[in-house]
């Protein structure tokens, strides 16, 4: 009987690091005695007094704050809302955090966590996943887990790394997801194949992760063993892992919700193609997002991301090939 | 020897307590203006630094009066463009700024950053960015965490902006969130009439950039940024108030910056009228005046003080010439602190 969802896996982790560590402390909007948005820090508050804050409205104070606060020893978890206003605070994250270290020397210990990635009626500003932007800047770790487990050691594991994490936890699983327990923890930067096969290889990540292994499933019934490779981590991106699936496949389709211009499906396609295009028998694939703003409307939503069947449709057009 | 020969205001108040705060701020403005006089005179020969240079000529008094307050590794400073006097003040090696002008990897940035981008976080020395009013809720962010370490005792942090920075969102963001968390934190806000070259009537339209404070709820203080004990006085009171827990401390200093926005800039759109106007008197001309109608100093401790600017400026930069400049071959290009998890590296 599964009885963790992915979201208490991301409080009980805040819940560790704060035990762990008197240096951490959190702040975001209406994390104190509401427990934010989604109740990723609820009772936080009341376990530990004096160290879960409610920050004004002001994504850029609020990074700009964590880092002076990290440059001083303190640990900051630093909750966005929802991933898409860290749009506000993108120029402390990319121009101050991620450049302290390389310009002055001195580590930004910083986790910021964006609730990521679309649900049902959220419309086009509750939806968004910003990995990609972020993974464009040098300086920062981007962490996308697709599980419970990885979602409870991932963030344990991103307090106390020394750079700033962009930590992309995603809003469909917090409900959807249970696991029986925290399991195993596996290192930041090393790809899982979250499934085996012979005959495909899908990589992909966060919520796309379950969808894929739908669409695996789906493809088995048509006597097709394909292999998923779940990225955990999208920077570092883990290239030996996804070269050695390709090697054993010959055939790739890599899987992500946010915007198809660029971004980490582009990039792994990109690392395969330079790097191994001796193995491959079919020209790589991509699927992504539609490239519009996300829809609020239900049916509208469901068709601009990639779901189990057009992900079932991209793996029967590389088999055909 | 200051030539402009106008009188100061006398005053009843009694002076000798501010005697020391003030020769503190003028060796820091004689030393600051040296130096970034050395800055300029390269930037013209050209071949050793390479990019902008940008002074703080005319800022010295309104920048190294809030410096004086704060301590060398236990207070927290996020000075901004035209703070070379503040800096010096605080306690930075001029040798710092030629290093990191001259981009040698002896200095605080090795050649990764350069001009007035330098700092060392660690000690609690804000290194800035260009986006303007960023730096305001590092620095606040900085306090946050030394009173949640129990270690904030009587530490002050301090920064700087322009009348144009406060325009900027990350200004309004980090002004009102030290106001809600009461931050020992002094902001100066140099008001010297252009942005780049944009005036101030195409930059805010209240009456004073003060009467802001009052929307944050914080204190304001108004001084003539060219009056080197007026700024003196003013400062000292900011410091004080903020030190006894009172919060954030707005200070805006009227003043007119003295040159362009970097020495590329021959600041043309700024009227000759205006240079001789009450705001576009040398604030260093002014303090030495000051120094010696009051009796603080002779002519010839002024001179002397200046003798001493150069010989330390010349000092530094001669050995800063024989210091290397990187080498991109043995360069560490690693952005993250964390090795192992550099793509490419090994665990």
């Amino acid at each position: 009987m599964s009885s963790i969802t992915y979201l208490e896996a991301i409080r009980e982790a805040q819940y560790e690091a704060l035990k762990e560590n008197p240096n951490v402390f959190l702040y975001g909007q209406d994390i104190g005695t509401f427990g934010g948005a989604f109740k990723a820090t609820k009772n936080l508050g009341r376990e530990f007094p004096g160290r879960v804050f409610d920050a004004p409205i002001s994504e850029d104070a609020m990074i700009g704050m964590a880092i002076g606060a990290a440059v001083e020893g303190a640990r900051p978890i630093i909750e966005m809302q929802f991933a898409d206003f860290s749009s506000v605070g993108f120029n402390q994250i990319v121009n101050q955090a991620a450049t302290l270290y390389w310009r002055t020397n001195t580590p930004c210990p910083i986790t910021i966590r964006l609730p990521s990635g679309g649900t049902a009626g959220s419309g086009p500003f509750h939806s968004q996943s910003m990995e990609s932007i972020y993974a464009h800047y040098p300086g920062l770790v981007i962490l996308t887990p697709a599980t419970v487990e990885d979602a409870y050691w991932m963030l344990l594991d991103s307090v106390k790394l020394e750079d700033p994490v962009i930590f992309c936890e995603h809003k469909f699983l917090y409900y959807h997801l249970k696991a029986d327990d925290f399991g195993q923890s596996m290192p930041i930067g090393k790809a899982r194949i979250a499934r085996p096969g012979r005959d495909a290889t899908v990589v992909t990540y966060s919520a796309m992760l379950h969808e894929s292994l739908r669409a695996a499933e789906e493809l088995r019934l048509d006597g097709y063993e394909v292999e998923v490779v779940d990225l955990r981590s999208v920077k570092p991106m883990d290239t030996d892992t996804i070269l050695a699936s390709v090697a054993r496949t010959g055939r790739l389709l890599v899987v992500g919700e946010a915007f198809p211009w660029g971004g980490v499906t582009s990039e792994v396609i990109a690392r395969v193609a330079s790097e191994a295009f001796h193995l491959l028998d079919a020209p790589p694939l991509r699927l992504n997002s539609k490239d519009t703003p996300i829809p609020y409307h239900p049916n509208l939503w469901k068709s601009h991301r990639p779901t189990t069947s057009s992900i079932a449709a991209e793996l029967r057009k590389l088999l055909r090939y | 020897m200051p030539s402009a020969a106008s009188k100061t205001s006398t005053t009843a108040e009694p002076l000798a307590e501010f005697r020391e705060d003030f020769l503190k701020a003028l060796r820091s403005m004689v030393l600051s203006r040296t130096l970034e006089e050395k800055l300029g005179s390269l930037y013209r020969a050209g071949g050793r630094i390479v990019g902008g240079v940008y002074l703080g000529r005319g800022q010295e008094a309104f920048s190294a009066a809030s410096g004086i307050h704060l301590r060398w590794g236990k207070d927290v400073y996020g000075p901004l463009i035209r703070d070379q006097a503040g800096r010096i003040a605080y306690g930075e090696p001029v040798i710092d700024t030629l290093r990191t002008y001259l981009g040698t990897v002896t200095g605080p940035m090795r050649g990764r950053d350069g001009n007035i981008h330098r700092g060392q976080p660690k000690i609690g020395y804000m290194a800035m960015i260009s986006h303007l009013g960023s730096l305001l809720s590092v620095v606040a962010g900085a306090l946050f965490a030394r009173r949640l370490q129990g270690r904030l005792g009587d530490t002050v942090g301090a920064t700087s902006i322009g009348d144009g920075g406060t325009s900027t969102g990350a200004f309004h963001e980090g002004m009102n969130m030290a106001a809600v968390e009461k931050l020992p934190l002094v902001v100066s806000i140099a008001n010297n009439q252009y942005a780049y070259s944009t005036p101030t009537a195409r930059q805010y339209a209240c009456e004073n950039l003060v009467d802001r404070a009052a929307g944050y709820g914080v204190a304001g203080h108004c001084v003539d940024g060219t009056d080197l004990l007026e700024c003196v006085k003013t400062f000292r009171a900011a410091y004080q108030q903020a030190r006894a827990g009172e919060g954030p401390q707005i200070v805006v200093g009227r003043l007119l910056r003295l040159g362009g926005h970097g020495e590329h800039d021959d600041a043309s759109y700024v009227p000759d009228l205006q240079k001789h106007t009450h705001e576009g008197r040398d604030c260093l001309a002014v303090a030495q005046r000051q120094a010696v109608e009051h009796g603080w100093l002779t002519e010839k401790d002024v001179l002397d003080m200046q003798q001493d600017a150069k010989r330390e400026v010349e000092q530094a930069m001669g050995l800063v010439m024989k210091e290397p400049a990187p080498d991109p071959y043995r360069e560490n290009w690693q952005a993250l602190s964390t090795a192992w998890l550099v793509e490419g590296q090994e665990g």
